[in-house]
């Protein structure tokens, strides 16, 4: 075998601007409406401005509008959408993990010197089918042995807690912690698809019961809430509705230039400390069922092109599709030794004002899910909050300068990792 | 000897034969089910079928209340759940199969670890009809 020499760029990137449509569900908006609104968000982050026209290429993720909205060859209908025409437009497949990819090819482009300035994006379309035809839709992303038994991703990520319960002797009590955190940081969050806080949705349920007579039902705390099968039911063991990341709409936009050029649209630029990305096997190949190897390789590819540990990272957006993933993924990423995870959740350090604070935005869970936008959605986040530009939920008492964004798309079949930091 | 292709689509064709079949590398002796043209450990592409036990435990699993188009077909909702899971076979790999012979309306009755055996469950009629890999608990089969 060929000795591996160690991966660096080229030349380096930063990232200069970055803007996101509001995710949701949205009857009135399509995917040209919200790539527009990541995209227009995305100009006016611009400290010192940029002319479309020196854009040199769009990479955007997409998984499967193909399948939501049956709408194919979305790459020349974006650049016509932003005038980017005849520049050249490329979609990445990736699953969920479809704009990270993207991202990277947007890294990788510039650092060939091919491109200076690269526009990346990603964008889905989901809330126009019923909750069943998206669930049939996302499965085509799982490997056929899962879904020709009947697997889901709500399930596949069910079986893999099963198995994290068994080895750690976790509990449904523990994720409850996960869920609980992200509704609160996504109650700071503006562009976040459920912007409440567990207690606000409990509060809003017996006001509600009040004013139509019904019995009022009372919930002790947040956990006897999330116990109460009538308001979160299951939907495939152990996950429950309120483990599971939304249905989604939305569309994110970041704008990469190289090195030399950062000073020309910002004075704080935000670089590319490190990418990784890795490919997994799936439940039945997968060496472990409770770890995932795409992330393993991807952070470590990450880690040692920015010459950086785990304990450097002083926040991060993990892909937290479903509650028990964000516990699988700290673990991976080295922020927590395996089968510490879950009780490092429930003494709080991973929130907001906890020492290693994870999905400040409110994650897949409650910022929401439009699948092909979300890695660029992540690192929109990690951006913001090393600009000190996260308002609310800005991560307090730290001057923060590293963080790391974690996208995964299908059965740990693709993961991208990325460090940005400002210098 | 067999000489069908180390493909999805034989291990398909055996399961509809009642037969769980895995292919293990000539060269390194690795097994693999469902089967594999190429060995993804050693590298090598000399393969041939190995008929497994069906015998196995649970190593991971989930009861699904909201299923794609195909189990709503068999009559499973919200009301109505079904099992699905990852068996680890005693020859050392694992399939995704589905588990039956289990309360899925009690998820927490089933257990990780627990027995099974394997049970070729006929689905559809006609042109649609074909097997699908099932495991039973094997206190079921005795």
């Amino acid at each position: 075998m060929i000795k591996q020499k160690q991966r660096q760029l080229a030349r380096n990137v930063a990232v200069v601007g970055a803007g996101m449509s509001k995710f949701g569900m949205f009857r009135d908006k399509d995917s040209k409406d919200l790539f527009a609104d990541a995209y227009l968000n995305m100009l006016a982050s611009v400290d010192k401005g940029v002319d479309p026209t020196d854009i040199d290429a769009l990479y955007f993720g997409n998984f499967t509008n193909d399948f939501f909205v049956h709408q194919a060859h979305w790459g020349p209908i974006l650049s016509d959408l932003i005038g980017l025409v005849p520049k050249p437009v490329t979609r990445i497949e990736g699953a969920c993990a479809s704009s990270a990819l993207a991202f990277r090819e947007g890294v990788l482009a510039i650092a060939s010197g091919l491109c200076d300035i690269v526009l990346v994006g990603g964008l889905e379309e989901m809330s126009k089918l019923s909750t069943e035809k998206v669930t049939e839709g996302l499965s085509l992303a799982g490997l056929p042995y899962e879904s020709e038994v009947g697997f889901t991703f709500p399930g596949i990520f069910g079986a893999i807690a099963t198995a994290y319960f068994a080895k750690y002797g976790a509990t449904r009590e523990h994720l409850m912690n996960v869920t609980i955190k992200s509704h609160a940081n996504a109650r700071l969050n503006p562009n976040a698809q459920y912007n409440l806080s567990i207690r606000d949705i409990m509060n809003a349920k017996i006001e509600k019961a009040g004013m139509q007579g019904r019995p009022l039902s009372s919930w002790s705390d947040e956990m006897e809430f999330l116990r109460d099968p009538a308001v979160n039911p299951m939907v495939a063991w152990p996950m429950h509705l309120f483990d599971c990341s939304p249905i989604s709409d939305g569309a994110s936009c970041m704008l990469l230039v190289a090195e030399a050029l950062a000073g020309q649209f910002t004075d704080t630029p935000i670089y590319v400390a490190g990418i990784g990305q890795g490919s997994g096997r799936g439940l039945h190949a997968c060496d472990d069922l409770t770890s995932f190897e795409a992330t393993r390789y991807a952070a470590k590819g990450a880690y040692e092109m920015a010459g950086l540990e785990p304990d450097d990272v002083q926040f991060a957006e993990v892909h937290d599709c479903f509650s028990v993933a964000e516990i699988l993924h700290m673990e991976d990423l080295g922020f927590f030794r395996p089968g510490e995870g879950f009780r490092a959740a429930a003494d709080g350090l991973t929130r907001l004002d906890g020492p290693k604070p994870i999905n400040t935005s409110g994650g897949l869970k409650c910022k929401g899910h439009p699948v092909g936008a979300t890695g660029i959605a992540q690192l929109f986040e990690v951006w913001m909050q090393l600009r000190g530009l996260a308002g609310e939920r800005q991560i307090p008492n730290k001057n923060v300068r590293v963080g790391l964004a974690h996208n995964l798309g299908g059965t740990g079949g693709t993961c991208s990792v990325t460090l940005l930091e400002r210098r | 000897m067999d000489e069908r292709l180390f493909s999805d689509l034989s291990y398909q064709q055996f399961l509809d034969e009642n037969k769980l079949m895995g292919s293990r590398c000539r060269a390194c002796g690795s097994l693999s089910a469902p089967p594999r043209p190429i060995c993804v450990d050693c590298h090598k592409s000399e393969m041939e079928w190995v008929q497994l036990s069906g015998s196995g435990r649970l190593s991971a699993y989930t009861c699904i209340a909201i299923g794609p188009p195909f189990m709503i077909e068999e009559g499973y909702d919200r009301k109505n759940p079904y099992c699905v899971g990852v068996v680890e076979l005693d020859e050392g790999v694992r399939v995704d199969a589905r588990i039956e012979g289990v309360n899925a309306r009690q998820p927490e009755t089933i257990q990780v670890g627990m027995p099974l055996h394997v049970r070729f469950l006929p689905l559809g009629e006609g042109e649609d009809a074909r097997t699908c890999l099932a495991f039973e608990p094997a206190a079921a089969k005795a």
